[in-house]
């Protein structure tokens, strides 16, 4: 089947997700679809399951055009889409999620399903037990069944999201040589979306690369990861550099650190932030970056090796008690992880920033009329925070920042900022730097790495790379080492 | 698509109308007479100066719990123990009762304060079981039959009467236990001073404390609140002590002066009771009073509305829980709002794919 999407456009709100994207899927072939957060990539592909509609463009299967309701719609018409979570019931048996998804009366013919299901794993290499339960799976085998069930379903071209995120090694060649034949045997269209450029280098034949809503260009594989590093990031001209900050006491320090979450361990880290540093955590989303930055904040257990703040050990860090010692968390998701909706930001400021048992209203006002005059943010003391723009939103959440941080520990600090607010928060964490703050921050912008960090370290694979020195470091080398170079 | 304010509030009252009119369809199918049927219960809730001050009596424990869930609510959580709580205060309270003989002010006051002590011990014991897993619906929901099962020990053993001694109860506390009431009603001034003060308390908490505001955080959005320095341990364990104590009040009202003694169901479902005052109320504080106002109306004239027609008294049941069902599926405002405003948006912008 010969899939093409025509000039599809998709927004939300002022966010322009896709924009006039025309690509071309052809049968037998495993094509990489590459681009950083926010580059359209979720969008697109929600919108070819069936999951979303375009705004406008049309899809067109094998020259026809199609109009897709729902995933079920797009499934009957041979696109299916098989999520990084798999979409399972896990109390169920393998075999009841299966019928679970087989159209049929109300007589489940059990025996029969049990022997298709069987044949069916066989004929794709994947070990399948029909009486197991899915809660006592491993997240590969839940994600083979997945597969099978867009198979038996009439899936011709499957869509894959970060598939190999959470599963082991040889999970991954188990499922790479049966995707292998889907393909070459089976004259199947895949399309692999993935943050891990080796995987798309070792599975693909084809990458196509979005930028900020944009197809920017495709190459065929295997090609130099840094061509594909470069049409992911846009390269801006390099601004002047910033003098050399003086390093003070160390506020943070790690000696193999190890952190563990289901789906990624984190390799032994070492590694010490300066009063008055900036460093900087790159990395493709999910390769380890995030878990480092909140394990240090005490929001994830440590699973091993020595954390100290402020030269003071702390075996066992709770983000309460880190707050105490000066180290203050910016999350990036504002209004999910940082501001709370339906209170205002007086109240906010009063949450923070008073003691004693009652709220003083009057005093709260002054404070955060005076935030809103230095923060320059648009909104009044009694503006409830989901009223206000991501940038507007962004500066409360600097405003309720007590003076007295020592260590301010940021995901993606200027993410869905226009350049004016993205250099107004800098401006701001600078100014903290200069004051004695240290700064760990984590981006997905590598120019915004460069610009603003002193050392970067870039993370692959949950393997942190050697410290960089921002300054004698190049867009290519972090390209290098986030594809997972040494 | 904003509403004027007063239409807002006014709001509230639409599926009480709508319950009424479906108790009197109800009341029609079986061939009774609504009229007759309604007045006989305004007759039995306000008929007379002692019916009256019998239903305060009855809505003062009740509204003492609804003001606790209102704290607990605030902090995002289902106290569903409540009613287990407002038992093991009536416990409490009644220990006192039977252990000591002191003048009474100071033997009222340590039975409040044991009443009010012994409802904060099992709220915050819900709340440990969630800290260690268990939510706090089927940790609350456990023990509350654990609260029953030892009510019905407590008066078939330690605190059974001495002569023959039923399963029903204990005997009647001591005169100096128990508190003044007005003539020959259940209604003691105490009781109602004890509750205008929790009205008090829960306003000074929830409008005007820094604790108020931390609950407001964490009920709304437990992850950001923990990023502002909230504790949602600490504070998830207070909120329910908190509420506990107001319901182990009500309870020990219940005792001291509803009944003269503990006995078998000591609650009669208040805890229950409450939950659906706050929901119908829509959790706001000033409508609290007003809405346990009217269930306590409507429950104790049903009373008489047995004696006077034919109808059995769990009409009253039938109209409250009617309501509530009503308040979940269409008194949700903001529910309702979102779903007019998407019709009105699709009926503007008819099918842009052909």
């Amino acid at each position: 089947m010969r899939v093409e999407l025509d000039k599809i456009s998709k927004s939300f709100g002022p966010v322009q997700a896709n924009r006039g994207i025309s690509l071309t899927f052809e049968a037998g072939r495993i094509y990489g679809l590459l681009g950083e957060n926010g580059a359209g990539k979720s969008t697109l592909m929600k919108i070819l399951s069936g999951y979303q509609t375009p705004d406008s463009g049309r899809i067109l299967l094998d020259a026809v055009p199609q109009q897709f309701r729902s995933p079920l719609d797009a499934l009957a018409a041979g696109i299916g889409m098989l999520y990084q979570d798999p979409l399972d019931v896990p109390p169920f048996t393998v075999l009841e999620n299966y019928l679970l998804g087989q159209p049929g009366g109300l007589a489940i013919p059990r025996r029969t399903a049990a022997d298709q299901l069987r044949q069916l794993g066989q004929h794709y290499g994947f070990d399948v037990h029909p009486h197991e339960r899915i809660e006592d799976l491993s997240l590969g085998e839940r994600q083979q069944l997945e597969l099978l069930r867009l198979l038996s379903g009439g899936a011709q071209l499957l869509i894959l999201d970060e598939p190999t995120t959470g599963i082991s090694a040889e999970q991954k060649s188990v499922l790479f040589n049966s995707l292998r034949d889907l393909a070459r045997k089976e004259r199947k269209t895949l399309i692999l979306v993935s943050h891990k450029l080796e995987e798309v280098q070792d599975l693909c034949d084809q990458a196509i690369v979005l930028r900020q809503g944009d197809y920017v260009g495709g190459a065929k594989l295997p090609c130099p990861s840094r061509k594909l590093v470069n049409l992911m990031f846009a390269e801006l001209p390099r601004r002047a550099p910033r003098p050399r900050p003086v390093a003070g006491t160390p506020q943070l320090e790690l000696r193999d650190l190890v952190v563990r979450t289901p789906r990624l361990a984190l390799q032994p880290v070492d590694l010490s932030l300066h009063a008055g540093e900036v460093l900087g955590l790159a990395g493709l989303e999910g390769n380890g970056q995030e878990l480092l930055l909140r394990a240090c904040a005490g929001l994830l257990p440590l699973a091993g090796g020595e954390l100290r703040l402020a030269g003071q050990r702390q075996p066992r860090l709770d983000y309460l008690a880190a707050r105490k010692l000066g180290l203050h968390y910016l999350a990036a998701g504002r209004l999910e992880e940082g501001l709370v909706s339906g209170m205002t930001l007086a109240e906010h400021m009063a949450l923070v920033s008073q003691n004693g048992l009652f709220v003083d209203r009057a005093a709260s006002r002054a404070q955060t009329r005076r935030q809103i005059k230095q923060y320059q943010i648009v909104a009044r003391p009694g503006s409830r925070v989901e009223e206000l723009s991501g940038g507007n939103q962004q500066r409360v959440l600097f405003g309720l920042l007590p003076d007295d941080a020592q260590l301010i520990l940021a995901e993606h600090p200027t993410r869905g900022l226009d350049l004016r607010s993205s250099d107004w928060i800098w401006q701001q964490l600078d100014l903290r730097r200069r004051e004695g703050a240290a700064i760990l921050f984590l981006s997905a912008d590598l120019d915004e790495l460069l610009e603003r960090s002193d050392r970067i370290a870039v993370f692959s694979g949950g393997r942190m790379s050697r410290l960089l020195d921002a300054r004698q470091t190049s867009l290519n080398e972090l390209g290098h080492l986030i594809g997972g170079g040494a | 698509m904003t509403r004027p304010a007063w239409l807002a509030q006014l709001w509230t009252l639409a599926p009480v109308l709508a319950a009424l009119l479906l108790t009197s369809l109800l009341l029609v199918a079986f061939g009774a007479s609504p009229a007759e049927a309604f007045s006989a219960m305004w007759q039995g809730a306000f008929g007379s100066q002692d019916r009256l001050l019998t239903t305060v009596a009855f809505w003062i424990p009740l509204l003492l719990s609804a003001l606790g869930l209102l704290v607990s609510f605030r902090a995002g959580l289902w106290n569903i123990g409540i009613e287990g709580q407002f038992i093991l205060g009536a416990i409490g309270a009644s220990w006192v009762a039977l252990s000591l003989q002191l003048p009474a002010p100071l033997q009222i006051s340590l039975e409040v304060l044991a009443a009010m002590a012994a409802g904060a011990l099992w709220a915050a014991l819900a709340g440990l079981l969630k800290r260690w897993g268990v939510h706090e619906i089927f940790g609350g929901l456990a023990l509350n039959n654990l609260a029953v099962i030892l009510t019905n020990f407590m008066i078939s053993g330690p605190w059974q009467p001495p002569e023959g001694g039923s399963f029903r109860g204990t005997a009647p506390f001591h005169a100096d236990a128990l508190l003044p009431l007005v003539g020959s009603t259940r209604f003691s001034l105490v009781a109602l001073a004890l509750a205008g003060l929790a009205f008090g308390l829960v306003l000074l908490a929830l409008r005007n404390s820094r604790w108020g505001l931390r609950l407001k955080a964490l009920g709304r959005n437990p992850r950001s609140a923990r990023l502002l320095g909230v504790s949602s341990r600490r504070e998830t364990l207070l909120a329910m002590a908190f509420c506990g104590a107001l319901a182990g009040l009500g309870g020990a009202l219940r005792v001291l002066s509803w009944f003269d003694s503990l006995r078998q169901s000591i609650s009669g479902g208040i805890g229950y009771l409450a939950l659906m005052v706050v929901i119908l109320a829509a959790f706001r504080l000033f409508w609290t009073p007003l809405v346990a106002f009217f269930f306590a109306s409507v429950l104790s004239g049903s009373i008489v509305l047995q004696l006077r027609t034919q109808l059995h008294s769990s009409l009253g049941d039938i109209l409250t829980g009617v309501m509530v069902l009503l308040v979940l599926l269409f008194g949700n405002r903001e529910v309702l709002q979102t779903w007019w405003s998407e019709v009105r948006s699709a009926r503007r912008t008819p099918g842009r794919q052909s």
